[in-house]
Order: C-alpha cells, then sequence, then structure tokens
C-alpha cells in the first residue's frame, strides 16, 4: 500500500450514496495522493459517476467522509469546490449550447481576468476549439463537444481533476492525443482521478486503481497489478 | 438498395459534407469513420432526412428519396437510432419502443399489436424484463442504448442507421453489441454504421469508408483502410490508442 509520506490529496471513506431511497454506493473507500494517477474503473451502472458527483457536492443523499486537502467537503456547494480547486469533466458534457465555444471556455476558468495562459493551453491541446471560438457550442460535433469540456474543466488550472469517461465519442487518435495530454499534465503535477470505458488506456496511464461492481470496491492496487489480473482481463479487457 | 452521388452539405461558409457518393447493398454492413467533425453525422441526417442536402441525390431501393421529410423517409424503410433520453425522459422503456412500432411505420397497427411487438424487440435486443417499465432518464447506459436500437427497429427498417451505439460501453458491451449488430444483418436488415471503437467496426463491417473535412479520403476493405497511411495520418494515430 502507500507510504504515510505522501500527501492525500483527496481521501474518501466508508461512503454510502443514495438516488432517491435506492442506495447505489456501500461503504466506498478510496484516497487519491498529491500528483497521483488514480482509476477508477466498473462497467456501467456500476456507481462511478454517482461516486463523482457526490465527491464534488452534486449529490447530497450521502453519508461517509470525504475530505480534500484535509477539509471534510461532504456536503459542501459545487461552486466552492471549485474554487477549492476541485474540477469534473462531466460524463453528460454539459455544455451552454446557445454561448460560444469561448464563452463555454472561460465560464471554466477560476480567476475570470486572468485566463489567457490556460487558455492557450487548451488551445494548443485541441486546436479545433479555437478555429470554432465563435462557433455556439450547441453546433459543435459530439466529439468536439467532448474537447470543450475537458478544456472547460483545465480552464480552472485544478488541483484535482476528476473525469468521468473523457474519451467518449472521439477518434483513436484524439484519445491517444487526450491520454497523453493527461499524461502530460501528471507530470506537470496536477493529480487525476480517472473514470473510463477504455480500461486498458486508463490502467496504462495511471499509477493505481480501484475496481467498482454493483455499489462496491471489489479490488484495489497498482494499475501493473490490475492489468493482470484474470478478473479485469476477462470483464474489461474483452479477452 | 442505397446508392449516393455528390451529397454536400455547406452550413454557412463550411461544408459539413462534400460531394460524398456512397453505396450500400443487401444485407451489407458498411462503417463510417473519420475524425470528430468530419461530417459523419451530417450524412446520416441527411439519409434520414433529418437534414436537408444542398446538393446531390439519394436512391433508396430504385426511388429517390433526396429532400423527403423525416418521417416519410422512417416509412420507407430506413430508421436511425437517436437519442431519446433527451427526448422522451418520462416515458418507459416499453413505450418508447412502441412509439417505434406505432409511428414509424407504413403498416396500421393496433396499440394492442405494438404491445406485443415492442416487447418481442426487447427480448431480441436481451433488454431486462423487470425494467421494461422503467422510465428512460432512469437507465443505465446500457440499457438506453438497447432501447434506442428497439425503438429503430420496432419500425421494421430494411436500412439501420447507428450514430456512435457503443459509445461509452466497455470492450464487454461493445462485444455484446457486435454480436446483436450481426444478429439483425443476418435478419435481412442492411446497416450504416458510425462508430469510433476500431474493434467493433472491424468486427462488423464488410466494407469501411473513411470521410475527412465532409470528404471520402477512403474506401475499401476494413484491412485495407486501417493500413492505408492517409487514414492513419488523420483518424487512427499510433497503433497504441486503441
Ligand atoms: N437520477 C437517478 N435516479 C435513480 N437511479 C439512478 C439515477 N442516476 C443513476 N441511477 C442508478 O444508479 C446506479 C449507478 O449509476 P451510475 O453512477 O451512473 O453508474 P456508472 O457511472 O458506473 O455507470 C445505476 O443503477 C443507475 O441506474
Ligand atoms: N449548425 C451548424 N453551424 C455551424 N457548424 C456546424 C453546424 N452543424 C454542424 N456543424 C459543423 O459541421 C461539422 C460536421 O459535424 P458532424 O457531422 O456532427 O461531424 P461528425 O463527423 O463528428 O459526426 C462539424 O465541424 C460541426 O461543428
Ligand atoms: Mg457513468
Ligand atoms: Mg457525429
Amino acid at each position: 500500500m502507500h507510504s504515510e509520506t505522501t500527501d492525500p490529496m483527496l481521501s474518501v471513506s466508508g461512503l454510502n450514496v443514495f438516488h432517491a431511497n435506492l442506495q447505489v454506493v456501500w461503504d466506498l473507500s478510496l484516497h487519491v495522493d498529491k500528483g497521483e494517477l488514480v482509476t477508477l474503473i466498473g462497467p456501467n451502472g456500476a456507481g462511478k459517476t454517482t461516486t463523482v458527483e457526490t465527491i464534488v457536492g452534486l449529490n447530497k443523499k450521502a453519508s461517509g467522509s470525504i475530505t480534500f486537502l484535509g477539509e471534510n467537503i461532504l456536503g459542501m456547494h459545487p461552486y466552492d469546490l471549485f474554487h477549492k480547486g476541485l474540477a469534473l469533466v462531466p460524463e453528460k458534457r454539459e455544455i451552454f449550447p446557445k454561448m460560444p465555444v469561448i464563452e463555454n471556455l472561460m465560464l471554466g476558468a477560476r480567476d475570470r481576468t486572468d485566463y489567457s495562459a490556460s487558455l492557450n493551453h487548451v488551445y494548443s491541446l485541441f486546436p479545433i476549439l479555437k478555429e470554432r471560438e465563435r462557433q455556439m457550442a450547441g453546433t459543435l460535433s459530439g466529439g468536439e463537444q467532448q474537447m470543450l469540456t475537458i478544456g472547460r474543466a483545465l480552464m480552472s488550472n485544478p488541483k484535482l481533476l476528476i473525469l468521468d469517461e473523457p474519451s467518449t465519442g472521439l477518434s483513436p487518435l484524439l484519445v491517444g492525443q487526450v491520454f497523453r495530454s493527461l499524461e502530460q499534465l501528471g507530470r506537470e503535477g496536477i493529480t487525476v482521478l480517472l473514470l473510463e470505458q477504455n480500461v486498458r488506456h486508463a490502467l496504462n496511464m495511471c499509477h493505481r486503481g480501484y475496481v467498482l461492481e454493483n455499489g462496491r470496491i471489489i479490488k484495489e492496487g497498482k494499475a501493473k497489478e490490475l492489468m493482470h489480473d484474470p478478473h479485469i482481463q476477462k470483464a474489461y479487457l474483452g479477452f | 438498395m442505397l446508392s449516393i452521388r455528390g451529397l454536400t452539405k455547406q452550413i454557412g461558409g463550411l461544408c459539413a459534407v462534400n460531394g460524398v457518393d456512397l453505396s450500400l447493398g443487401d444485407n451489407e454492413i458498411v462503417g463510417l469513420v473519420g475524425p470528430n467533425g468530419a461530417g459523419k453525422t451530417t450524412l446520416l441526417n441527411m439519409i434520414s432526412g433529418i437534414s436537408v442536402p444542398t446538393a446531390g441525390t439519394i436512391i433508396f431501393c430504385g426511388e429517390e428519396i433526396t429532400g423527403l421529410r423525416a418521417h416519410q423517409i422512417c416509412k420507407k424503410g430506413i430508421a436511425k437510432t437517436f437519442q431519446i433520453a433527451e427526448s422522451f425522459p418520462g416515458l418507459t422503456a416499453l413505450e418508447c419502443t412502441m412509439i417505434g412500432a406505432l409511428f414509424g411505420n407504413h403498416r396500421k397497427i393496433s396499440m394492442g399489436e405494438a404491445k406485443f411487438e415492442a416487447a418481442q424487440i426487447l427480448d431480441f435486443v436481451s433488454f431486462p424484463q423487470e425494467k421494461r417499465e422503467t422510465i428512460i432518464k432512469n437507465l443505465n447506459v446500457v440499457e438506453l442504448k438497447k432501447v434506442q436500437l428497439a425503438r429503430a427497429l420496432a419500425s421494421k427498417p430494411k436500412l439501420l442507421l447507428l450514430d456512435e451505439l457503443t459509445t461509452g460501453l466497455n470492450p464487454k458491451e461493445s462485444n455484446e453489441a457486435v454480436e446483436l449488430i450481426k444478429k439483425i444483418r443476418d435478419n435481412g436488415v442492411s446497416i450504416l454504421i458510425i462508430e469510433h471503437v476500431m474493434s467493433v467496426i472491424m468486427g462488423v463491417s464488410n466494407r469501411i469508408v473513411v470521410l475527412d473535412h465532409g470528404e471520402k479520403i477512403a474506401e475499401g476493405h476494413p484491412y485495407e483502410v486501417v493500413n492505408n497511411q492517409k487514414v492513419i495520418d488523420t483518424y487512427l494515430g499510433d497503433m497504441h490508442a486503441f
């Protein structure tokens, strides 16, 4: 396991989450240390999105504890968490369709007066967004909208970046690019929690992983070990 | 069965689809791939009548259908999956499938028949029995995709258009989708499929067409196409990407 000298950025323990009266996450514990890239994998319906929505304050029906940089954040407002440096790339994109690309990006900035460096960074990652700067976001193609969603989250220079299936709908070339840019961000010191159906890529890129099935963590470990786990190979890698 | 000539869609100053020729035979599955924003969805939307071409012709079963409205084209036997989650969040899975049977069809059928057919089709796509009365917005991704597909199949199409059906599925779930798509083809339906997951495209397509910036840049046998340098440069990237 992890040595005590590392810095816990995010620590979740004994988390239970409900949708209406239905419990979908059970006694979940996980941690992401500073500078770590961690992946949470699991089949569709396992509760991955519910878990990260709870972490960023979007789901209030939860018990247990969630600490971010040492502070208990369970129940805090998403907006306050955003200003503390927590950014989510949501599964459902949630862009503003009637606003141009550039304004969607500006909304992602924590500092609305000085964002030109972040904007240049995002544009170098996804040049098509610069080309389409003035186009209404709702008329972008699906993959372009996905790039916009990732770009918007990066605009806030987050301390912890949580990505809910960022490669969804992207061409193989862009999937490669997104993963390489995440690796690059990791080298620059950003901390990442990644939810991803592309399990092979996720395990290749991340240091550690958790496996969530039916709302419970059933396995955790170093990414390299999980890659060779027979259950994971069969259920997630399609062997 | 389907023959497209010089199909073009101009949107303002942008040519989203530019002079594309494409044909599809009986019982054939053609894969349509290309970078994000290449014009794939726009092309499918023109075939299904959701959007009107600015130039070119579409011939389906010997009849010109260019510029017909979506409901007219659906009755001629072309069905497309779409995001039902956004359109009918409050309907149940069964009701949603019944809509396909009731309205997407050249036949006139009763409510009872529609319900019976919808249930059969939900069985065919192995949609879980216990979730048929669940409303759309409470379904998970896999279940949603199955209803999308069932709804399209309920109109008994001759040609099925699939736009990123397996997006969001993991490799195991995608493999199951591949089996299902083959089963649909074996029942006599031709399929034009847009997909980014190359294992899916390679697993089902008889032929692959590649679009880039609205133009066809390659076409051929799946293995020819994935080894085409232009396709690697613009779409696939280095091989470890999939
Ligand atoms: N708003 C909701 N109301 C009721 N059930 C929900 C809602 N959102 C998700 N669920 C259910 O919670 C479970 C976990 O879903 P989710 O967190 O989206 O899983 P994952 O992201 O792993 O696919 C699923 O069974 C899903 O159907
Ligand atoms: N109404 C519109 N206004 C401006 N550009 C549009 C509009 N609709 C589509 N586009 C552009 O047309 C291109 C093709 O889009 P689309 O067919 O959705 O691509 P894809 O191949 O990813 O399915 C994209 O670059 C998209 O941004
Ligand atoms: Mg999810
Ligand atoms: Mg598209």
